[in-house]
């Protein structure tokens, strides 16, 4: 109740902020983000209120990811959804499989009298949201890539280079270990080592082409005997010392990269701009590592992070200003006002370019690492997923991972169960288009 | 439930019929209506909010779970019981229906002994007892959210002043990964929560015995804990009843602010009540059956448990 009265106000404050005269057309933008991101979302919008007169955009904070995809599910059901909807990517298949809820981005940017490159987008950024014919559903926003951070005074000390992959992760992790570093954490495991695991090492996540191709029959490849090699190598690196694990929640193992304890910590790209606040220590970012010993492993990572939808049931002229917007938020002066004040990456060419061109990845070399991954040669299956009730299977592999660490199971079971439990879901989201 | 302050509120919920006395109530007692609809308009706001947040709710609760829908609710099938063989055939439900029993219990069983306990002693104090009582009542102005947010922090693995107190004892606390350790942090944070609650309460009940019958008391019996448990404690049932209906309420819903901020949003293998399990497959996983049928399977325990409660217990206590 009193969040309802506390999200009711904030938009209230937000639209008196934002208000413009009565005859611009009103659009709603809702959100699921807060703190830094927030204040940015809100100074995008009044950049977009100011350029033009037309529209008038409210954007609205829901709370997180999840509680942003929820809100938008209960409005659409009660015929209330705002115009733009963030999603974020393990929702990605709820929104898309219900294809009367959106209306896809680029048939409204081109109803809207625009053109449409799909290739003017980075690599990465390029299938996700996409449906399988290529055509972009979602509006690739919010975008980040699952990096790895360096601790540079602890490499000096254990006089090692930072680990391109796995092999030479395991040749340098005891020196660093010696040299009193817990060489390596990582926050969110599932976005980490399941999910791009599969990116990063080009392995097939999913039947049914990752699911893209249909929601019948698509079970997930989580028995995948490299994959469940890759836990049996961090749990034998926990049981050494050479890996620290605390538990599911992101902070937790990013504290101690930040109090100096740990030689390398797995975060997002987004992370850096809050690592610079809190990090004692002066550190650097490389890509996260693969196996070499994967045949045509180092393909490009997922994108990470969340994309907008155009909801469906607003009359033309709303429509319309949606898509001003969508083209107004990737414009590349827009894109690397984003990227600068996030950590976010650019999702366009342009955009990077132009942040190229000004000189910021001189300035700041670890924001450039994120979008490197991204832009790295793809493979077949490092495009994307499209995973029904994939919050779920999260949870349940966030179960597992745990199970697995505090020795209540073995890797080879908890991949069993991830597997069976997976694939049930999978089958009964099959049976809700049904 | 927790507008219910005043025990008698609840007297004669369930009583059977054979409990009420035979002879015709006192007249001087009766209400008359002239018009048959009048008691009905006076009562009709209630039995709408009733209506509208209770029933209309239950009964789409209920329709919900006998169909796996889709989130957006372009399609749905219909799958008979399938959604409560799903739940109630699953391993993972087992686990958790078994720890929000020992949850409850152990919630339930700690707040009310120690807010008894608290009472018992703060009524025996005479110098600066109204510090003593403020300070103890203070904690229930805390919200729930707050309350896990303080306790995330004591026990915070990195930082936690109690997880540093856990080593001292050889204890390598590690809540969070560890479930039995998160277990007891969720459950000494909840605890913590409601003693002040049921602290007012055994407090008032407490100060209500009758100087007269407490002396009498005294001049017949010495030994102190004998006269508590023979005197104080059946005049204190009632409240005791009524307190105890609170707190499994409370332990099995409200302390769900409390389990969700401790646990971050990232549940993993850490134990979770059958609440934040509706509230996770439902608004996060956004099954809308699977969890309809969750919160259906709650709502007739919570029924059946009111019932045997009111059947079993309500017959040995005696309100004044």
């Amino acid at each position: 109740m009193i969040r309802t009265v506390t999200v009711s106000a904030l938009a209230l404050a937000a639209s008196l902020a934002v208000a413009k005269a009565d005859d611009a057309t009103q659009i709603q933008w809702w959100h699921g983000m807060g703190g830094k991101n927030q204040e940015v979302i809100n100074e995008i919008s009044r950049k977009f209120n100011d350029a033009q007169s037309a529209c008038a955009l409210t954007p609205v904070s829901k709370g997180t990811y999840e509680e942003a995809l929820a809100s938008g599910i209960a409005a659409f059901r009660s015929g209330e959804q705002p115009n733009i909807l963030q999603v974020f990517d393990a929702g990605a298949a709820t929104i898309m499989n219900a294809p009367g809820a959106t209306i896809p981005a680029e048939d409204l940017i081109t109803q809207a009298g625009y053109g449409f490159d799909r290739e003017a987008f980075i690599n990465g950024v390029r299938y996700f949201y996409a449906d399988a014919d290529g055509k972009f559903v979602g509006m690739p926003f919010n975008s980040s890539a699952p990096i790895m951070y360096i601790n540079t005074q602890a490499f000096e000390k254990a006089g090692v280079e930072p680990p391109k992959t796995w092999e030479d992760f395991e040749a340098i992790a005891p020196k660093l270990k010696d040299a009193g570093y817990i060489p390596m954490t990582a926050s969110q495991l599932t976005w980490m080592f399941f999910e791009n695991f599969f990116s990063r090492n080009d392995i097939q996540m999913a039947s049914n082409s990752n699911g893209y191709d249909s929601v019948e029959g698509t079970t997930i490849n989580a028995t995948d005997p490299d994959l469940v090699m890759m836990f049996e190598k961090l749990k034998a690196w926990h049981d050494e010392g050479l890996f620290g694990f605390y538990g599911a929640g992101w902070s937790d193992n990013q504290a101690p990269f930040e109090q100096d304890k740990v030689a390398m910590w797995i975060g997002s790209s987004g992370s850096f701009g809050g690592l610079q606040q809190t990090a004692e220590m002066p550190f650097s970012a490389v890509f996260m590592p693969y196996w070499d010993a994967i045949e045509g492993a180092g393909t490009n990572s997922f994108i990470g992070g969340a994309a907008l939808y155009a909801m469906a049931g607003h009359d033309e002229a709303q429509n319309k200003c949606t898509a001003d917007f969508f083209q107004f938020l990737t414009s590349p002066d827009v894109q690397v006002f984003w990227h600068k004040s996030t950590g976010y990456v650019p999702i366009t060419n342009a955009a990077y370019e132009q942040a190229k061109a000004e000189g910021w990845y001189e300035e700041q070399p670890v924001a450039e690492v994120g979008i490197q991954q991204l832009s790295l040669p793809g493979g077949e299956w490092s495009k994307g997923y499209r995973l029904g009730f994939y919050p779920q299977i999260r949870s349940v592999e966030e179960r597992e991972f745990n199970r697995i660490f505090s020795g209540e199971t073995s890797v080879q079971e908890a991949f069993e169960t991830i597997k069976s439990e997976g694939d049930k879901l999978l089958a009964r989201f099959a049976k809700t288009s049904g | 439930m927790a507008e219910i302050t005043d025990t008698t509120a609840l007297r004669g919920l369930f009583r059977r019929r054979t409990a009420r006395p035979a002879a015709a109530p006192e007249p001087a007692k009766r209400v008359q209506f002239d018009r048959p609809l009048l008691p009905w308009i006076f009562i009709a706001p209630q039995l709408m909010v009733v209506a509208i947040f209770f029933y209309w709710p239950s009964v789409q609760a209920v329709t919900s779970s006998f169909y796996i829908e889709d989130p957006f609710g372009f399609g749905a099938t219909f799958v008979g019981f399938d959604n409560y063989r799903d739940a109630l055939g699953s391993a993972e439900y087992h686990r958790v229906a078994r720890f929000t029993a020992v949850f409850t219990l152990a919630v339930t069983a700690l707040s009310l002994g120690l807010g008894l306990l608290l009472a018992v002693k703060a009524d025996a104090v005479i110098r600066g007892a109204s510090a003593y009582k403020t300070l103890l009542i203070a904690v229930y102005a805390i919200a729930p959210p707050v309350a896990g947010l303080i306790g995330m922090m004591f026990f915070d693995m990195h930082i936690g002043p109690f997880v540093t107190l856990a080593s001292w004892l050889g204890w390598d606390m590690q809540v969070g990964i560890d479930y039995f350790d998160t277990a007891f942090a969720m459950i000494a944070v909840a605890v913590w929560k409601q003693i002040p609650y049921n602290f007012i309460f055994f407090l008032s009940g407490l100060q209500s015995v009758p100087v007269s019958v407490r002396e009498a008391a005294v001049i017949d019996c010495r030994n102190g804990w004998r006269r508590f448990r023979t005197v104080t404690l059946p005049l204190l049932a009632p409240t005791a009843f009524f307190l105890l209906i609170i707190n499994i309420t409370y332990a099995l819903f409200d302390t769900f602010g409390i389990i969700d901020v401790m646990l971050k949003d990232k549940p993993a293998n850490n134990p979770v009540t059958l609440v934040y399990k509706v509230y996770n497959d439902g608004f996060r996983g956004n099954d809308i059956g699977g969890s309809s049928a969750q919160s259906v399977i709650l709502m007739l325990v919570v029924f059946a448990l009111t019932i045997l409660q009111f059947r079993v217990l309500e017959k040995r206590i005696h309100y004044s």
